[in-house]
């Protein structure tokens, strides 16, 4: 501090204050933009590299190589559609539920606090207690709970892993995230002016009405921020594939994350395994340029 | 009907509902935990049971022949860890940000949020060959560098959004009576805010025991926390219902309390501050 006394004339407690909030800020600064450049320049770099962990013959410049056999691969854009298929259908599903759902759980009824403690607790299972809890006790074919209940109904139970695979994923996604969905919309519905709603109830609004008028335009924003925050997430959805159908059969259930997990890690084709990193990388962006801007309008500092 | 008896009816019908949801939406967890309990045979037995002789029979062979404690501890310390590492970086970040910020703290904060936009799976090789490179591949030590940077944009704006709800004056106070900087946090800041650091502390715990894209590529045996040791069921084991069971309840039940006792401050980590 002494040095920035005779250094700087002009007020001396302010500057060395400044330097104090940098040294403050500076340390997570340096460690995030390390950890958000250096990984995305090397995946740039290998996915224009002949590189292949295990095969020392394959190096150098691949030019456009990784992308031209990424793009002409029908397992790229089976693992896209699948991509998009298991990101749409979990989030149709956990907004149109979670809103139901956060409106269910605004109203007064006994017991609510602990119903609601309840519905948010899948999301905290971990991943892979989820996915093997659905496929074994849930749904396995002959054990499982719910083809129980079909065989005592008089209906031949369904083999969900092995017939629907990528439709079962995405419910066992969704019964992840409706929690998350739930939480966030119900705390946004409860900022609520109570006296709109009731406002709304005098002006003789029904139900239906009140929540089509009043609760769903207020919810947008909410709503907006639920959809960005897990498509994020639901792109990278990887651990709920690998133990359940390890992206099969064949390539039924293999989505973009799995389809780089199989390029790099176990056919150590680093250069491919890049490419679709990179592109997994656009997309992402894509979707968060959406976000940051929403949060942005938001902030005040 | 009278106003008075339709309002207890549709009260009546909401309660149903609302219970009705919540029980079907938790059955599984429940059934995951009463599953546990059972000896293998009434696990899959058909039709199944809901009254039966609790065993702790799957415990004992989790414990046993599972090595269950390798993987637990390896959690334990990971997520402890990987959390004091984050918070030491935050604190003061988010410090410095609620209490002097510059023009470029706006724009900071909205850049540390973009980089949690950065898809895992998207630098899933090179955080792999740098680990492998460094020696970091199956280290808790490489786990823990990695939660790190994966949860600081959360616990930095989170601390943040806490640390502004703090009256400046009292902190000025406090300076005025010549507390250092170091001085002000921990004896006016942090006991201010405790609940605030206690809930990011929590979530950053959650987050970083439940991770399973990271942990499942970088560790294989040595270091690998819960979420690998869950996995090693997938098959054929995985038809040994009553040790799935007991080992998944092992592994989600702490961190499940957890999430209970901090649910209402979730929103505020999980959204950025975009949700209030």
């Amino acid at each position: 501090m002494s040095a920035s006394t005779l250094a700087a004339p002009a007020p001396p407690r302010q500057s060395a204050r400044r330097r104090g909030t940098l040294a403050l800020v500076g340390p997570s600064v340096l460690i995030l933009a390390a950890w958000a450049t250096v990984p995305l320049i090397m995946t740039l770099w290998y996915s224009f590299q002949n590189y292949n962990l295990v095969d020392p013959t394959q190096h150098g410049f691949a030019k456009f190589d990784n992308y031209t056999y990424l793009l002409s691969d029908p397992d790229f854009w089976s693992s896209l559609a699948n991509t998009a298929f298991l990101v749409i259908g979990v989030l149709v599903i956990t907004v149109g539920f979670g809103t139901l759902l956060a409106v269910l759980y605004d109203q007064a009824f006994p017991g609510r606090s602990i119903a609601r403690v309840l519905v948010i607790s899948p999301f905290f299972i971990m991943p892979t207690v989820a996915a093997l809890l659905w496929k074994n006790l849930m749904l396995h074919p002959i054990y499982g709970v719910y083809s129980n209940m079909m065989r005592m109904v008089g209906l031949t139970p369904i083999d969900w892993m092995s017939h629907y695979p990528l439709f079962t994923l995405t419910l066992i996604v969704s019964w992840e995230w409706l929690p998350f969905a739930v939480l966030i919309l119900l705390t946004a519905i409860q900022s609520l002016d109570g006296e709109q709603k009731e406002a709304a109830r005098m002006d003789g609004a029904g139900p239906v009405a009140r929540f089509f008028y009043i609760i769903i335009p207020h919810l947008r924003r909410a709503i907006t921020v639920v959809v960005m925050i897990e498509t994020i997430f639901l792109l990278t959805v990887f651990a709920e594939i690998t133990v359940t159908t390890a992206g099969g059969p064949g390539v039924a259930t293999t989505n973009l994350a799995f389809l780089i997990y199989s390029r790099a890690l176990l056919q150590f084709d680093v250069g491919g395994g890049s490419a679709g990193g990179v592109i997994a990388i656009i997309i992402a962006n894509i979707v968060a340029a959406f976000l940051v801007r929403s949060v942005a309008r938001n902030l005040e500092t | 009907m009278t106003p008075a008896r339709k309002a207890a009816l549709s009260r009546a019908a909401l309660t149903i509902i609302g219970w009705g949801v919540a029980l079907w939406v938790f059955f599984p967890i429940l059934w995951m935990a009463m599953t546990g309990f059972k000896s293998e045979i009434d696990a899959v037995s058909t039709p199944p049971k809901f009254f039966f002789h609790p065993t702790l029979a799957s415990y004992h062979e989790v414990f046993e022949r599972a090595n269950y404690w390798h993987f637990a501890i390896n959690s334990i310390v990971i997520s402890v860890l990987g959390t004091i590492v984050a918070l030491l970086f935050s604190v003061p970040c988010a410090y410095a940000m609620a209490f002097s910020p510059t023009k470029r703290t706006r724009g900071t904060l909205l850049w540390m949020l973009s980089t949690k936009m950065l898809p895992p799976v998207g630098v899933l090789v090179p955080i792999y060959i740098l680990a492998r490179n460094a020696g970091l591949l199956d280290t808790r030590t490489g786990l823990v560098i990695v939660y790190v940077l994966m949860n600081l944009p959360i616990t930095v704006w989170m601390l943040f959004t806490f640390f502004k709800e703090v009256p400046r004056e009292i902190l000025e106070a406090g300076r005025m009576d010549g507390a250092t900087r170091l001085g002000e946090v921990w004896h006016v800041l942090l006991p201010l805010s405790l609940p605030g650091v206690a809930s990011t502390a929590l979530l950053s715990l959650i987050l970083s025991w439940n991770e399973s894209f990271w942990s499942l590529n970088l560790t294989s045996s040595n270091a690998a926390p819960l979420p690998s040791f869950i996995a090693s069921f997938s098959s054929p084991e995985g038809l040994f219902f009553g040790k799935l069971s007991a080992a998944s309840t092992l592994a989600v039940a702490p961190i499940l309390v957890f999430g209970w006792l901090s649910q209402k401050q979730l929103v505020r980590g999980l959204t950025f501050g975009a949700v209030k």
